[in-house]
């Protein structure tokens, strides 16, 4: 076995060429795990406010509205992440009229690819209040803007917080798909490292495994005690 | 695009999607109920395993286990495997010609990249299926099974006549889900070199120069399936969710 070189390469796994300092993006060149994280965060926080508006558009009376947020809901959700990502990388240089780097293109693929399954989980978590609380909301003299505001989505968005923890672990796996397009994140280290040297595919590949599933499961649990604690406060129908 | 060449290599590459897919879901489907039956054992040894093997593959991302599967497996397996899989046949019958061999002038070529690319497909998605399955056995409220013994049926009796009837409802649509998820992911096969459709596609991006043709008729055939799937799941549940008691 030749646990030695997995080991040995584990700082590139972990951090790879990452520079931090006070210029402005603070960190550069961002690779292995780090760059994965940050692919995942940055590709949580777009998707947050996307599939809010997509979500709240869902469910909206006025069929312009609705329309195309059913449509970028329903076809993001039936297309591959692979399909999304490369797409955009054909189509980022038509649109802008310049070469986009694979890191933002696929930062951008995740944000909108997240967004769709957001957006479901935005609605399911209005729907999932009781109409009570609407019409109690509009009787004490809210508009419906208001009533949405101060009281259906403060609750709404805390029941969402363990469906967010969970979008937010699969994303994190599905960054490992931005080495297709040659981002170095941890798949990518992780097949450098294995063309390089050969014959440690085994504990190279199980070490990258290992990392994932330390992000991954310490996110999971946390959502399960969330999803414990949470479920105490939540507004029913008796 | 939909004359000649570039129709033919998407048709190849849907009809490859489509033999991953089934092959690996009906593996999935066995595999995920032997893991969700050992996780309800009493005995401790296999909850443990049954445990670990659903965290370790729900947890890690199906790209690097692909990877595993393909490049990092070969140290591990037994070498008689690892012939088998390299050598050459002159002929091989039976149901593993449904792996894809290749015929290379009289001889038949094992297909690895498809073979491992379905292994890693059956595991990633048994993992899923055995927890769904087991959310929806949990679901059945604990004294359906007691009032059932207490009926006078003997435990398997109870789950055969009282849980499992119910708890099958409950489980097919998220099940449903999960073999279009399986669909979806099967594209990542690409990275080995297995010519699915979103292989074809690439490939008639580069040979053709097409690449908006291409994605776009590849994405309508993954929007089709996946329409096709979620109107079956919607009707399912107007039919026949109503049924279910708690």
């Amino acid at each position: 076995m030749h646990w030695d070189i997995a080991l040995g390469n584990l700082d590139y796994f972990l951090y790879g060429t990452t520079t931090l300092d006070w210029q402005f993006p603070f960190i550069h060149k961002p690779e292995g795990l780090v760059a994965s994280v940050i692919l995942a965060f940055f590709g949580i926080f777009g998707a947050f406010w996307i599939g809010m508006a997509a979500g709240l558009m869902r469910m909206s009376k006025r069929w312009w509205v609705k329309i195309p947020a059913v449509c970028y809901i329903e076809v993001i959700r039936g297309m591959p992440l692979l399909l999304l990502i490369f797409w955009f990388y054909y189509l980022a240089p038509v649109i802008t009229g310049q070469t986009m780097p694979a890191f933002t293109t696929t930062m951008f693929c995740f944000m909108v690819f997240t967004g769709a399954y957001v957006g479901e989980i935005v609605r399911a978590g209005v729907k999932a209040l009781p109409r009570g609380q609407m019409e109690a909301a509009r009787s004490t003299g809210l508009s419906h803007a208001q009533a949405m505001k101060l009281v259906i989505l403060p609750q709404a968005l805390r029941n969402m917080i363990p469906s967010f923890v969970n979008q937010f672990v699969s994303l994190t796996k599905d960054t490992s798909l931005a080495a297709i397009l040659g981002v170095i994140e941890l798949t990518r280290t992780g097949i450098q490292v294995d063309n390089r040297e050969m014959v440690a595919s085994f504990e190279i590949w199980i070490t990258i495994a290992c990392l994932y599933f330390l992000v991954c499961y310490v996110l999971t649990s946390y959502s399960r005690r969330l999803e414990a604690q949470l479920s105490r406060y939540q507004a029913r129908d008796r | 695009m939909f004359t000649g060449e570039p129709a033919q290599w998407m048709w190849e590459g849907f009809c490859t999607t489509m033999q991953i897919s089934t092959i690996s879901l009906i593996c999935a489907m066995i595999l995920g109920v032997i893991i969700c039956v050992l996780r309800m054992t009493p005995f401790k040894p296999f909850q443990w395993f049954s445990l670990a093997f659903t965290e370790f593959f729900r947890n890690t991302p199906l790209l690097v286990q692909i990877f595993f599967w393909y490049n990092a497996s070969y140290f591990v397996i037994p070498k008689v495997i690892n012939d088998w899989m390299n050598d050459l046949y002159y002929w091989f019958p039976g149901p593993f010609s449904l792996f894809g061999h290749q015929f290379v002038g009289e001889w038949m070529l094992f297909n690895v990249e498809l073979f491992m690319g379905i292994i890693a497909l059956t595991v990633y998605t048994s993992a899923f299926i055995a927890e769904e399955i087991r959310a929806g056995i949990f679901s059945i409220p604990k004294n359906q099974l007691e009032a059932s013994r207490a009926v006078g049926l003997s435990f398997l009796q109870g789950y055969r006549y009282v849980i499992l009837p119910q708890a099958l409802r409950i489980v097919i649509p998220p099940l449903i889900s999960q073999a279009l998820n399986l669909i979806k992911n099967s594209s990542l096969v690409m990275v080995l070199g297995v010519t699915d459709l979103m292989y074809q596609a690439t490939q008639i991006e580069s040979y053709h120069a097409m690449p908006f043709e291409a994605f776009t008729v590849a994405l309508l055939i993954y929007l089709a399936i996946s329409l096709v799937v979620s109107f079956c799941i919607t009707m399912y549940n107007k039919h026949f969710m109503i049924q279910v008691m708690y």
